[in-house]
């Protein structure tokens, strides 16, 4: 028992660790890879809960591409944080105020934790025991969440007619390449043999 | 212990397969026939949207479908039919938008019906899940749409600032969910019902940030800050459509929340609700004296009219939810035909929003000045208007349930807020004439006789709103 | 203390044994797959290639990287240390930690774990990050295209493996990569395994991976012609070597996970008498080599995509079409009865 227990600390502890550098950090792109090593680490949580699906599941999609998108974005941005951070001291007092409020809610929080005595009963799903966790996650995600799955299918594809109409520029002074044109030329179509006389040039 | 899947349990929810199913054909079709898609797009997004309403309101009203998470009552069957026929509206309004030279959307009319089978998740909410889902995918169209003049910078001004704003409440929103299911245990408004009085603290808190959540999308205060910006940046139709189906979904996502979710902690509720309810209406009153854009105005009328709207919640019985589902209606009747006056401004320059080109209105274009002196009076709340009966609907039920402080400070704010409304109609009738607007389109003129007749002669006959509201707000008791 | 030996230093000493034979046999294996590569390459050109070092020049990896060792590495005064030297490292180790998963034939791996085929695509998936940290922390203009190249490329045709990976999955009904192989042994030999049922995904795949591990010619990342050598302009000595180790590595991964969707893993092509008595690695390795071959041979005939062609062929063709394999594939599975149990 005592080798879980040491890697939950040391995966809570760097993820903690790094989360904070995320916002300490001076240079955007460090953030950025601290916030990737912060799902790592969340992702090493979840392998110790047997959450396997989940874990890779968020290496996949955080770190294999959401993050190199924002590390994309972050990258070409020219964004001077020293000029950035000026403004910080004037919001200091507003955002302390906002920090205090919030810390001493949790503390409320934590201090008045009495979860309700039948939440445990309510669980909807219990775990199974006999298969796999991917194989458990698929049997209910496809029958008593569908309704879920495909609400947060619409989502995306809201998302990415949203992100085509806001982006997309047609503009008719660009050349593009068509291929099936491009494969379809031949030389019956493209070369033309004249016979040209001589001294008298090509009249066009 | 497997589960399967049946068909079967899918009908309650076929209108809101309906619609998206329908959304993604009407996209495939615009994709491939690009600008000429246009006009059928439109014309296709209007009738599914009624086709659906109709059907709606046709069918019967089975408690729970989807595991709990779809509750589709006479509640929700109400909301939906009024959001459906707010989006179809709003499609209508922007046809002059849409046509534009050098624009050509057929996206538009999509978004809209995406937003809407948002809107009918939402409204149809049984948990926290299907809430998040269905707020999300309204929100998400909404944004788009408001950015989605993109060649102008207050349009993308306005998307951006409504994403971030929206993306901070949709996150405090979560926030207080996590809490709420952390403190109970599950997600679903009856699980959460039932497990509320031992919630503690925890709960309350959670409770708080829900409804800051919830209070953002209706924009009520102290979460109002993006709406007078986004109502002004984003192009006309679009602030017509975020007026109309947008808040009275979110409005009945709020009631939802409030009364099948926390029955059992109603005292704590009702405490935020009231303060808000009172912000919202005395802000809306007193902001919206010094606007001079018809927009911005619309904005802070907004505001105030939810806060109107949150008075009948407040008080916590089936008349006030009877007086919000009535109120909302008719909210959504009049500014839809005032954004029809609205998007009417338009001379050869384009379309112009200050309240001083409406001077001399009522002798350059007498009808056009009738109706929306109408409406104007209507959004002030004097009888013998619509407007009149929805207030007095909400401050009924909230005398009746004896907020006797909250019903005086909503009908002094009603009396400031008059001052504004009546001070458009003087500039139309009494100011010296500005230049004549251009003639106005025809589905415009169609909107605001619809609007504006509703409007007049709802004193008349009443009672089927009236009873409909009443029959849906038993459904939540 | 005795269960102190049993439960936690007994395992864990045959699993640092395991690792490090599996490391040791790995990366022998790659340096006779560079020297493959390098003679392949010959060969279609008609040169003779490597052949001064060893005999018929069979050592010229080993002088490779003893010049690399020995050679004083450099870094430019303008890049950002930590992410400079973090680079190389981070797609070696990742490149390397893909071999704990891959059975080389039934019962012979490091970790048998459920989600073995979703591991090796996270870290197929995480090697981007490599040329992304070397290209920025360079801090000099082609590295830096290149980064962008690559976060581009990379991110691109991951979906279509991903959807490759799927089709599989749904033929298997399991994650797990010994059952992935275990579910090709079937009664018709070599002609059950799935690149012939599911031969259009498996030219997806072969062509995605080519670009995942950024080869010719998807080889935009380096692009001699255009960025002298992308990301690894900056880079000499053993960060360069890290960088081209992971490389193959990476390359070898690749073909591994070829050979255990597509062409049955250890699996004989034949169950008969002459073919099951040759252990199940060298199965293994044939199929592995031969998948190679074709890598080496592409190097050698193809010419470099442009930018755009590459892009248009993994979102406008490779996405569609996986898509629709993804659709067809469960479709038949369901309506014909063979879906796994």
């Amino acid at each position: 028992m005592i080798l879980p227990a040491l890697f939950f600390y040391l995966f809570a502890g760097v993820c903690v660790a790094s989360a904070f550098m995320v916002i300490a950090s001076r240079n955007p792109v460090h953030s950025v890879l601290f916030l990737i090593l912060t799902f790592v680490n969340a992702s090493g949580l979840f392998m110790l809960l047997g959450a396997e699906f989940l874990a890779m599941i968020l290496i996949v999609v955080y770190v294999g591409a959401v993050a190199v998108l924002f590390l994309f974005v972050v990258m070409m941005l020219d964004v001077d944080f020293v000029e950035l951070r000026q403004g910080f001291l004037n919001y200091l007092p507003v955002g302390a105020l906002v920090g205090i409020v919030v810390l001493i809610e949790l503390m409320l929080v934590l201090g008045g934790a009495v979860i309700s005595p039948g939440a445990a009963k309510s669980i909807v799903t219990p775990i199974p025991q006999d298969i796999s966790n991917t194989g458990a996650l698929g049997l209910v995600l496809y029958t008593r969440y569908i309704y879920f799955f495909q609400a947060a299918g619409l989502i995306l594809l809201v998302a990415m007619i949203g992100a085509i109409v806001l982006t997309l520029h047609h503009r008719p002074s660009a050349k593009r390449q068509s291929i099936p044109a491009q494969n379809a030329r031949n030389t019956a179509n493209s070369i033309e043999v004249r016979k040209v006389a001589s001294g008298e040039g090509l009249q066009p | 212990m497997t589960e399967t899947f049946q068909f079967a349990a899918l009908a309650p929810v076929l209108p809101e397969i309906s619609l998206a199913v329908g959304a993604m054909v009407l996209l495939m079709f615009g994709a491939v026939m690009k600008d000429r898609a246009l006009n059928f797009v439109s014309v296709m997004s209007i009738l599914l949207l009624l086709a659906v309403g109709y059907w709606v309101s046709t069918m019967p009203s089975d408690k729970a479908a989807m595991g709990g998470s779809f509750i589709s009552d006479d509640f929700g069957r109400f909301m939906k039919v009024l959001t459906l026929t707010g989006s179809a509206f709003a499609i209508l309004l922007a046809r002059g938008f849409l046509t534009a030279p050098g624009r050509v959307l057929f996206e538009f009319p999509i978004l809209i019906v995406l937003a809407t089978t948002g809107m009918m998740i939402m409204i149809s909410a049984g948990d926290l899940i299907a809430l998040y889902l269905g707020l999300e995918l309204m929100s998400l169209s909404l944004y788009v749409v408001a950015a989605i003049d993109r060649e102008n910078v207050r349009s993308t001004e306005a998307g951006l600032k409504y994403f971030v704003l929206g993306a901070l409440s949709s996150g405090m929103l979560l926030y207080g969910a996590s809490l709420v299911y952390g403190f109970t245990g599950t997600v679903n408004f009856a699980g959460i019902a039932k497990e509320a009085t031992h919630g503690g603290v925890g709960l309350t808190i959670g409770l708080v940030f829900v409804l800051a959540g919830l209070c953002f999308k209706v924009s009520a205060v102290p979460f109002h800050m993006w709406t007078p910006d986004v109502y002004e940046g984003a192009p006309t139709p679009v602030t017509a459509f975020f007026a109309a189906a947008p808040k009275v979904a979110a409005m009945a996502l709020f009631v939802r929340v409030a009364l099948t979710a926390f029955p059992t902690i109603a005292p704590q509720w009702q405490q935020i609700i009231v303060f808000v309810s009172i912000a919202s209406m005395v802000l809306g009153a007193f902001a919206a004296i010094g606007q001079t854009n018809i927009k911005r105005l619309m904005g802070y009328s907004s505001i105030g009219h939810m806060g109107f709207a949150l008075v009948g919640l407040a008080s916590g019985t089936a008349d006030g939810v009877q007086g919000v589902l009535v109120y909302m209606a008719i909210y959504m009747t009049m500014t839809l035909g005032t954004f029809a006056c609205i998007l009417a401004m338009r001379r050869e320059g384009g379309s112009v929003e200050t309240i001083s080109d409406l001077a001399g209105l009522s002798r350059t274009n007498p009808a056009l000045a009738f109706f929306l002196a109408m409406l104007m009076f209507s959004l002030a709340g004097i009888p013998p208007l619509a407007g009149f009966f929805a207030k007095l609907y909400v401050f009924l039920a909230a005398i009746k349930a004896g907020m006797f402080t909250l019903s005086v400070i909503g009908v002094l704010a009603s009396v400031v807020g008059a001052y504004y409304y009546l001070r458009i109609v003087k500039v139309m009738y009494f100011d010296e004439p500005a230049q004549a607007f251009a003639p106005m389109r025809g589905e415009l003129k169609l909107v605001l006789a619809i609007s504006g007749l509703l409007v007049l002669l709802f004193f008349i006959y009443p009672s089927p709103l009236v009873n409909a509201a009443a029959v849906a707000a038993k459904s939540l008791f | 203390m005795d269960e102190l030996w049993t439960t936690y230093l007994w395992p864990l000493i045959v699993m640092v044994a395991q690792s490090v034979l599996m490391l040791v046999v790995l990366l022998i294996a790659i340096a006779y797959i560079l020297y493959a590569d390098r003679k392949i390459w010959a060969a279609v050109q008609l040169r003779r290639g490597p052949n001064v070092v060893g005999p018929w020049g069979l050592l010229q990896s080993f002088a490779d990287l003893l010049k690399f060792v020995l050679k004083e590495p450099t870094i430019p005064a303008g890049a950002n240390k930590g992410v400079f030297l973090l680079a190389p490292f981070v797609t070696c180790v990742l490149a390397l930690a893909a071999w704990a998963v891959i059975p080389v034939s039934a019962g012979w791996l490091i970790a048998d774990i459920n989600v073995g085929v979703l591991y090796i695509f996270a870290i197929s998936s995480l090697m981007v990050y490599g040329v992304i940290m070397a290209g920025w922390a360079s801090n000099s203009k082609y590295p830096f295209l290149a980064a962008l190249r690559s976060a581009a490329q990379m991110v691109s045709y991951e979906v279509s493996i991903g959807f490759v990976i799927i089709t599989v999955l749904l033929c298997v009904g399991s994650l797990n990569l010994t059952e992935v192989v275990e579910a090709q042994d079937g009664k018709y030999g070599m002609f059950g395994w799935y690149w012939l049922p599911l031969f259009p995904m498996f030219v997806i795949f072969f062509v995605s991976a080519l670009a995942e591990t950024n080869r010719p010619p998807f080889d935009l990342v380096e692009a001699e012609s255009e960025l002298v050598a992308g990301f690894m302009v900056e880079y000499g000595s053993t960060p360069y070597m890290m960088f081209m180790l992971g490389e193959y590595v990476a390359i070898a991964t690749m073909c591994a996970m070829g050979t255990i969707l597509f062409l049955g893993g250890w699996l004989p092509p034949f169950q008969v008498a002459p073919f099951t008595w040759v252990p199940g690695i060298v199965w293994f390795l044939l199929k592995l080599l031969f998948i190679f071959f074709m890598f080496a041979l592409v190097k050698a005939f193809v010419p470099r995509y442009r930018y755009d062609q590459l892009m248009r062929l993994g979102w406008k063709v490779f996405l569609p079409a996986s898509l629709a394999m993804v659709v067809i594939v469960a479709g038949v599975l369901q309506y014909a009865n063979l879906a796994p149990k």
